[in-house]
């Protein structure tokens, strides 16, 4: 969940009224927002680096707001002012307006072939004299940096360029070169570099190195020129310092490059109606055009109001509520949603802006309705649905099972299902490929290199962390294992198994060997060769040589027990005889 | 001998130990009563009581120190050397002169000096410690020459049962006692009732897995069916695509998810679902305008740790919407995993408690009195809702109940109702609603046993004392 920091004296001015913070925190709840911290950035620092290093930080106020993930519109303190003055009715949503420059000089961006292997698509829009102050620029390069980490998907999927359109002549070529070929002035640096050279320049720069696999292998990197052959940027790494926004800054050439077309125009729609508020025409944005290299042409921003129709017996039947259409039509026009009854009343035409993506069924139009309505005035009611339950059989075994194996004397024990492979191969004396592990691809640390085959080593280590209790430590745990199966859909299945193991002065083989009998007595399977259980002599690697056997039941082997090699036992860095058994309890369902 | 009142001297070691411990009968309450005083006193540690003798190290270090100078490397040979050298400095005694020929030497600063360390330690060695200032004390007890005795004394008098005559008394009442009749005419000691018993020897259920059967037992009561949720491993679709979970969602990315290197892909899916979620995904349909990207079937097919077991949910709707639609109550409680940053309260794998609800026209009022219902078994009363997103359910609902002792509102689970994009493609009626909510087994359970740390709670380095200390898990109490 992405969280947005502003300054409380900003917010509360925009807001045109002070809140206390309970009050504040209040509203935010109710709009589906979390008040998540209240901090200055000298705060922050002394958090971070310790209280010396904040000296001379500002303690200015500030709010820490978590905003929903698909809430683009709420990403920076323009929205989400508009948001909450719109949801208070103290203010009417703004309408978006794209506009085309009076004197027909439309800013136009080429997008050439060679872009399509690396970053085929671009869009662009003009924030036509525009005034920005130093906390409405903080927030402008905010807002882009919020985009690039949520909805741009760190830059892979759109990356954003914004320029001083006074320093640069269209038309504009996006394209793409050879690395060594692109050479300029990357933003906030002395002097020139080649493409190349920039990648080696920033392979340490805490920020700007996460993006760089991004284009690093491909053999053209995309870059966007002027006219006259200066950089604007070179997507998705860094702008060049020649078009560099100040204060001063009228006109910004907003440029949006991306893999994903659609992620592109919503995040170029969302700039530009953000920050529309201060161009000289409020909440217009001037239009720009993009020619593919097939000659299609598009122009953008499309700033597109899409009309949805819902009737509100499906609004009111689905919330719970029994609500007037025109007061549902109220409801949703507080959440930017303008609304009106039409017909005879048994429709509401909702009109979605562009700054709400995120609305893309009916589902979404009733939940914004209901969030109006306050979810907290909702009726609660229980539904009529009549079902009997049934347990999922294994875990009632399992159930029953448990509560046994713990009146037997046993102490039950929860351990991980992700381990090393050392735990499942290496330290019980086998070969990993000999056992059927299921293998992960990306584990952070050893810990998580497979799933376990054998509950045995979580019991183990269980008593190496347990050591200095008093002895015998008697464990057990029934939980499933994972092994591969290639007649399963995704190839691979659980296995719900039992395992228990004694460890003491004495190895205590006939303590186990006790415990199957009982396990055994409480599955109602008899001792026999016939039809019940027995127990045959066998060779284990994690077993003392003739301390082994293999537990028969239902026809089949089921598991084993014994009284564990030297080698195991100090392997799991334990130093005392120790005995255990593992089976398979599937069979006696 | 024991007159009124005696005082007896280092008489602890008769109470020493566990209360359990044989009190002799001359001791037991009854016969005698013993009252603890403590007092404390003022002792020289040797290093003080040589002083005493010989003066402070200060002063033996001065006396030392001829007219002429002493080098300081000769001076630091004395035994009294180091503590005294910097003590006599600190007095501004003596004087070091750096400069000297053949090294630093040392010279006497003050014609005579008055040794008040040793003065101050005599007074207490004549027991009128008392007569000096508490910050001289504790000057001297931080160099290590005084130290606080405490003295403890017991007052002994008569017990109620005093006698001079002593009967031996029986321990306890044997079966030749009882054939005989002769417990009639014997005399028992008294237990002592302060002392606790002996554990019964016992197994123990673990703490975690107590509140999963009550957890489990609540949904049983509430007509909820247990659903088959042991698969660890599934694939991305099911995990993701068929909850309507875009491919470039983060939770997709390997730094969130277990993806599999081995089974790396899944082989087999309902293929006309599958290409109904394919539709839904980049096209749209159902009324939605659905994300608008190139769906890929290799994504699908990326076998993953399930991050969540509302992947069973997918499953277990798609086979309800492959029969004619009867209502249905699901839960399930088991381990989900996460690729995450690890920390006190995070493990890669947790349990997740899960319950759904699929019947014709549900609401989102149904959905809140469902939790309420199910909150109150748990013993949780107030509750409040808070808008919030899920991928997957739209309306979507944080639950936040009252914690009385942090003093503020805290989230105890997420819900909603699913999104017709996840239940249209798998066919299920168009007026049927999915109401559905989660939370966590552990965080209830750590709030519950007020655990702080939850490798004490689950995992191999389990505190197996914690296991066998843990009280009945009644969630409602």
């Amino acid at each position: 969940m992405p969280t947005v920091s502003v300054k409380r004296e900003l917010l509360f001015q925009a807001l045109g009224r002070r809140y206390t913070d309970e009050e504040f925190d209040e509203l935010c709840f109710q709009f589906g927002l979390e008040l998540d911290e209240i901090t200055s950035e000298k705060d922050i620092i002394s958090k971070e680096q310790g209280g010396g290093k904040a000296e001379g930080a500002s303690d200015i106020i500030l709010y820490k707001i978590d905003v929903p993930a698909n809430r683009y519109d709420l990403l920076c303190l323009e929205g989400l002012v508009r948001g909450l003055q719109v949801f208070k009715e103290r203010i009417k949503a703004p309408r978006y307006k794209r506009i085309m420059p009076a004197n027909g000089g439309v800013q136009r961006l080429i997008i050439t072939e060679e872009t399509a292997q690396v970053r085929p698509h671009a869009v662009a829009a003009v924030l036509r004299n525009i005034t920005f102050s130093k906390d409405r620029y903080d927030s402008f390069i905010d807002l882009q940096e919020k985009l690039h980490q949520n909805i741009c998907r760190k830059r892979a999927l759109v990356a954003i360029g914004t320029h001083d359109l006074d320093t640069i002549s269209g038309p504009f070529t996006y394209t793409a070169r050879p690395p060594s070929e692109i050479r300029f002035k990357p933003l906030n640096q002395s002097k020139e570099y080649t493409a190349s050279e920039i990648m080696d320049l920033y392979r340490t720069d805490s920020q700007l190195k996460h993006y760089l696999h991004i284009i690093e292998n491909k053999p053209l990197y995309p870059v966007i020129y002027d006219s006259n052959g200066v950089v604007l940027s070179m997507p998705p790494i860094i702008n060049g310092n020649h078009t560099k926004i100040t204060l001063n800054t009228r006109n910004v050439f907003v440029e949006c490059t991306a893999t994903d077309i659609t992620k592109a125009k919503i995040v170029l729609d969302i700039l530009v109606t953000m920050f529309s508020e201060y161009c000289e025409k409020q909440f217009t944005v001037e239009a720009a055009e993009v020619t593919y290299h097939n000659g299609r042409t598009c122009i953008y921003p499309e700033l597109a109001y899409r009309r949805e129709k819902v009737k509100p017996d499906l609004i009111n039947k689905k919330i719970g509520i029994s609500e007037k259409p025109s007061s549902l039509a109220k409801l949703l026009t507080r959440m930017c949603l303008k609304s009106h009854v039409t017909g005879s009343g048994n429709n509401i035409e909702i009109e979605i802006p562009p700054t709400r993506a995120d609305i893309i069924h009916a589902c979404d139009i009733i939940e914004d309705a209901a969030i109006a309505y306050g979810y907290n005035n909702i009726q609660m009611t229980i539904p009529k649905t009549y079902t009997i339950a049934n347990q999922f059989p294994l875990n009632k075994l399992t159930e029953l099972l448990r509560q046994d194996l713990a009146a037997a004397g046993f102490t039950e024990a929860l351990t991980f299902a992700l381990c090393s492979q050392e735990d499942i191969a290496d330290k019980l004396g086998v070969d990993i490929s000999s056992t059927k592990a299921v293998h992960i691809a990306n584990p952070k640390t050893a810990e998580f290199q497979v799933a376990r085959t054998s509950l045995l080593p979580g019991l183990l280590k269980t008593i190496a962390a347990n050591r200095k209790m008093p002895l015998p430590l008697k464990l057990f745990e029934i939980s499933d294992i994972v092994i591969k199966d290639s007649t399963k859909d995704v190839g691979a299945r659980n296995q719900r198994n039992l395992c228990a193991i004694y460890y003491n002065k004495n190895p205590g083989f006939e303590v186990i060997h006790g415990l199957l009998d009982r396990v055994m007595q409480l599955l109602a399977v008899p001792p026999s060769k016939a039809s019940g259980y027995l127990i045959r002599a066998a060779e284990d690697s994690a077993f003392f040589p003739g301390r082994c056997a293999e537990i028969f039941a239902k026809g089949q082997s089921i598991g084993k027990l014994g009284v564990f090699h030297p080698d195991v036992i100090t392997k799991f860095e334990l130093t005392m005889p120790c005995s255990a058994l593992e089976i398979n309890i599937e069979p006696f369902l | 001998m024991l007159g009124a009142h005696a005082v007896l001297l280092e008489c602890s070691h008769l109470w020493a130990g566990e209360h359990q411990a044989e009190v002799s009968p001359v001791c037991s309450p009854q016969v005698i009563e013993a009252e603890q005083r403590s007092s404390k006193r003022w002792e020289l540690t040797p290093e003080g009581k040589e002083i005493v003798q010989e003066g402070s190290h200060e002063a033996r270090v001065f006396d030392s120190i001829p007219a002429e100078g002493l080098p300081q490397s000769e001076l630091m040979k004395l035994p009294s050397g180091k503590v005294g050298f910097s003590k006599a400095m600190s007095n501004k005694w003596v004087r070091l002169d750096k400069n000297a020929d053949g090294g630093p030497r040392v010279f006497r600063a003050v014609e005579s000096v008055q040794d008040s360390v040793r003065e101050k330690l005599q007074l207490v060695q004549q027991g009128e410690a008392e007569s000096l200032e508490e910050k001289d004390r504790n000057e001297l007890k931080k160099r290590k020459l005084l130290m606080e005795v405490i003295i403890k004394t017991y007052w002994i008098r008569k017990g109620s049962a005093f006698s001079t005559t002593v009967t031996k008394q029986e321990t306890d009442l044997t079966p030749e006692m009882l054939a005989s009749g002769s417990w009639r005419d014997l005399k028992f000691k008294a237990y002592n009732f302060e002392a606790l018993g002996i554990m019964p020897e016992s197994g123990h259920l673990h703490p975690l897995l107590k509140v999963r059967t009550q957890f489990r037992q609540i949904f049983l009561e509430m007509g909820f069916t247990e659903m088959p949720t042991n698969n660890f491993i599934e694939s991305s679709f099911w995990n993701f695509d068929a909850l309507f979970q875009p491919q470039q969602h983060p939770a997709r990315d390997q730094h969130d998810t277990f993806f599999l290197q081995d089974p790396a892909e899944a082989t087999d899916f309902p293929m006309d679902y599958l290409k109904r979620v394919k539709k839904i995904h980049s096209q749209g349909g159902y009324g939605s305008q659905g994300y608008k990207y190139d769906w890929k079937l290799e994504e699908a097919r990326k076998n993953i740790l399930r991050t969540h077991t509302t992947a069973v949910s997918a499953r277990m709707l798609y086979r309800l919407a492959q029969q004619k639609f009867t209502p249905a109550k699901y839960f399930s409680i088991d381990r989900v995993f996460r690729n995450e940053t690890l920390d006190a309260t995070h493990l890669a794998e947790f349990h997740q408690i899960e319950g759904v609800v699929a019947d014709y026209g549900l609401t989102l009022g149904d959905l809140m009195g469902t939790l309420r219902e199910f909150f109150t078994k748990l013993g949780i009363s107030q509750l409040r809702f808070k808008p919030a997103y899920n991928p997957y359910t739209e309306p979507s609902m944080e639950v936040f109940s009252y914690h009385r002792g942090l003093q503020k509102w805290v989230e105890v689970g997420n819900s909603g109702i699913f999104r017709p994009e996840m239940l249209l493609p798998m066919g299920l009626p168009e007026g049927v609603s999915v109401i559905a909510w989660g939370l966590s087994l552990e965080r209830p359970t750590m709030i519950k046993y007020g655990i702080n740390n939850i490798r004490e709670l689950v995992g191999h380095k389990v505190n197996l004392q914690m296991v066998y200390d843990g009280p009945l898990c009644r969630l409602d109490s």
